[in-house]
């Protein structure tokens, strides 16, 4: 994300099915890191099939071209299939937390805020409290950045996931699932 | 049928058609180690787990077969993670097996436990922590089909203790099941008509031939297509043997230390035809002015090749003989080969080839008595030149002699002034560059060939990292024969410090004559000869030659102040390539003319 909020695009988005594991992650890591590649945010969960778990990478395409990330990381023996998504046409969406430090008189503000963008509070104390938002990682950011108004005592968000956009699933979610041998021109 | 899991992998291994495992013992895999004495696999002892894992490659190298190492946890798999580096960087299928204290001390620090699979993670192609004994075959299956199919490498498997121990009902699996592992093979008939149009049309093609022929088995549709068009070939340091560099279009080793003919064909050439070759920067040079020129035809079979460093005008995922035998098809389809189009440029790339080869100071002209630039005291003869050493040996061996050998001067001289007129004939380490390679991957060749005359020829740098392993050559028979070229420094490192370091030797000092070589060679169990006077070389040649029974070393004692020509300094264009002092007026006059 840029400053204002825009999505930029030398962030992309690989969705990776990989073999449940042990050690997986390390490789996919591993990988990264030996290349020098930089990831800007991952997320990995299981799947509805057990034997697979998935691996939401944002990848900084400024540190290496896209095709030669998913072409080294298609060579990890474990990783069964990679789709990647350009920004605009994926449905993208992330969880935040923060905890807020707020007194009575502050504390509805923020609860406003909450409400405004649609999130909920989770957990509420003496003198702070738990707000969560789920949504698009742009809404996320500007969430925080009015958050931030206020005493931010804790904050996480989880990395994005997505998944293709259904109008325009065939163009372009590339499925790479059998990196075919083609021209690269 | 019932069986621990150590004797199931070891009848995975007979079952994968090994015939030798290169190894040594310790704690976590002493279980798999008692039913090798009852294996019809040979064992081979060595002295230092990385000679285990350099000879495997060495027999990998020679046979196409992969190659089997066993070492126990900890240091000892520790001690093999160089040459697992290096057969991932030379693409030499490797099958490193590695005992591993028992699953419950896992992750305790207990004694002998190294992580060794997070430790290789980035040096193998793939890595198995087997957890049940049940898994056994299976992953040994795997283990080997990863190896040696797609860009061959390097795999390691690790065997906790307990795992080794405990009882399993054998099977073996008819066939593996790696849904992310889909090696490339045919090519894209397209790319291939797009590649065979860039062919036909071009005037300055180049053949850069890599490494990925030989593993494909790909030398003789590489003649046939080379012939089929007119057009050169240059060989990379993996590729030597490749191509015989006898024939008439063998441009010989580009790169750093590549011959004139080869660096500067490529950079003036309109196409380069990539065939199993990466784009080293020890071939490119600096890589914004290497072949400015040329369109890129790039076959590769690991598509993170394509456009890795120069992106190419047509990739090609593919088995490279799959893909020449399709190019040259597709060539001949066009039947419009007009190869006499290319008349200029094969002219012009001939003159560069005749009017700048490999040179040296040959000193008298009858060639026997080098000439020498040595500091030594009057009264000692000169030293002998290590060129000179080497066309001996080439000249004195037989046809199909396997060479092997080291890392630095002598490697360069190796490559340069031998004649490989045979594909598997070189061993060397070429991506990682590993010093101390050539004497366990000579042991391992011959194992691998034991028919074969094998030659190493070393460094006293290298040597002294791995010359234990000749008490293993000495105690099984592997009798390799090793030539020092002993100069009494680290060669190359010198070089640099000569170049580009004002000549401040810092830390390259070796000592010609401690060890005494000799001594060493024989307490070995080796028949040990020094070689002072360039009289002595072709007997001492021919001595060791007739030496079948055991291994030989001979301490050539050779000329420190001799520097590897051509050379392309780091980081300098090809173009500013630095020849060899006395060629200086034919350089003028090949750059006038171009």
């Amino acid at each position: 994300m840029s400053a204002d909020g825009a999505p930029v695009e030398r962030h992309h988005i690989l969705t990776v099915l990989v073999e449940n594991k042990a050690g997986v992650l390390a490789r996919v890591a591993g990988l990264f890191s030996r290349r020098g590649y930089n990831i800007f945010s991952l997320a990995v969960a299981p799947t509805d099939d057990s034997r697979l778990s998935r691996i939401t990478i944002v990848v900084d395409v400024e540190s290496a071209p896209l095709e030669q990330v998913v072409n080294q990381l298609d060579k990890l023996v474990n990783v069964v299939t990679i789709s990647e998504l350009a920004p605009a046409s994926a449905v993208q969406r992330e969880l935040l937390l923060a905890t807020v430090a707020a007194e009575p008189a502050e504390r509805s503000q923020v609860i406003q805020l909450v409400g405004v963008f649609g999130g909920e509070v989770v957990d509420v104390g003496a003198d702070r409290l738990t707000v969560m938002l789920a949504g698009p990682p742009d809404k996320l950011d500007g969430f925080e950045r009015l958050l931030a108004t206020y005493e931010v005592v804790d904050l996480q968000r989880t990395g994005r996931v997505a998944l293709p956009t259904i109008d325009v699933q065939p163009a372009s979610g590339r499925r790479l699932v059998s990196v075919q041998p083609s021209a690269a021109g | 049928m019932q069986m621990t899991g150590a004797q199931a992998l070891v009848k995975s291994l007979e079952h994968g058609g090994v015939e030798v495992i290169f190894g040594l013992p310790g704690g976590a895999i002493l279980p798999v180690y008692d039913p090798i004495i009852d294996s019809s696999i040979r064992h081979v002892l060595v002295r230092h787990e990385q000679g285990a894992g350099h000879m495997a490659e060495g027999y990998a190298h020679v046979t196409g077969r992969p190659g089997v190492a066993m070492v126990t946890s900890g240091p000892g798999a520790t001690n093999i993670v160089t040459p697992l580096a290096d057969a991932y960087m030379d693409s030499i299928p490797l099958v490193c097996i590695t005992g591993q204290v028992s699953s419950s001390a896992i992750g305790t620090d207990a004694f002998q436990e190294a992580d060794i699979t997070g430790i290789t993670m980035g040096v193998t192609k793939h890595n198995w922590l087997i957890t049940d004994a049940n898994e056994i075959p299976r992953v040994i299956a795997e283990a080997f089909h990863v190896a040696t199919t797609g860009r061959p490498g390097p795999v390691l498997v690790d065997v906790p203790k307990d795992v080794a121990n405990a009882t399993m009902e054998w099977y073996w699996p008819e066939e593996v099941d790696l849904p992310g592992y889909r090696p490339a093979a045919a090519p894209d008939p397209a790319a291939v008509e797009a590649a065979a149009e860039l062919i036909s049309s071009a005037s300055r093609p180049v053949i850069y031939a890599g490494g990925g022929i030989l593993k494909s088995r790909a030398t003789e549709a590489l003649l046939e297509l080379a012939e089929l068009t007119s057009t050169p070939v240059v060989t990379t340091l993996m590729a030597r043997g490749a191509f015989p560099d006898s024939h008439p279009l063998c441009l010989g080793m580009p790169g750093m230390h590549g011959s004139y003919g080869a660096v500067t064909a490529m950079q003036q050439a309109d196409l380069l035809v990539a065939l199993g070759s990466r784009f080293d920067d020890r071939v490119t040079g600096n890589l914004a002015a290497f072949a400015p020129g040329a369109k890129v035809v790039h076959v590769d079979i690991d598509a993170a090749e394509i456009g890795k460093v120069r992106r190419p005008d047509v990739g090609i995922v593919a088995d490279c003989r799959l893909a020449i035998e399709a190019l040259s098809g597709s060539l001949r389809a066009r039947g419009d080969l007009r190869t006499s189009r290319l008349a200029p440029w094969l002219e012009q790339v001939a003159r560069w080839k005749e009017e700048l080869p490999y040179t040296y100071d040959r000193g008298a002209a009858d060639g026997t008595s080098p000439a020498t630039t040595d500091r030594r005291l009057p009264g000692r003869p000169p030293l002998l030149k290590p060129q000179f050493v080497l066309e001996t040996l080439r000249d004195a061996t037989p046809p199909d002699t396997v060479l092997v050998s080291g890392v630095g001067q002598h490697q360069m001289w190796a490559s340069q002034f031998w004649r490989f007129e045979r594909p598997y004939s070189w061993v060397n380490s070429g991506g990682l560059g590993t010093m101390g390679f050539s004497v366990p991957a000579a042991i391992g060749a011959k194992v691998g060939r034991p028919e074969a005359t094998v030659w190493a020829v070393d460094g006293d740098g290298c040597f002294q990292m791995t010359a234990q392993e000749l008490v293993t050559a000495s105690v099984e028979r592997i009798p390799v024969k090793i030539a020092i070229l002993n100069n009494g420094y680290l060669g190359m490192v010198r070089q640099w410090q000569h170049m580009f370091y004002e000549e401040r030797y810092s830390e390259v000092y070796l000592s010609p004559d401690l060890p005494d070589y000799v001594g060493w060679a024989e307490a070995m169990g080796c028949v040990g000869m020094r070689v002072e006077t360039a009289e002595e070389v072709l007997p001492a040649i021919e001595k060791a030659n007739q030496v079948d029974d055991r291994p030989v070393v001979i301490d050539f004692r050779t000329d420190a102040m001799e520097q590897v020509f051509p050379m392309v300094p780091a980081g300098a264009s090809n173009d500013d390539i630095v020849v060899h002092p006395s060629q200086t007026a034919a350089l003028e006059k090949a750059r006038s003319r171009s």
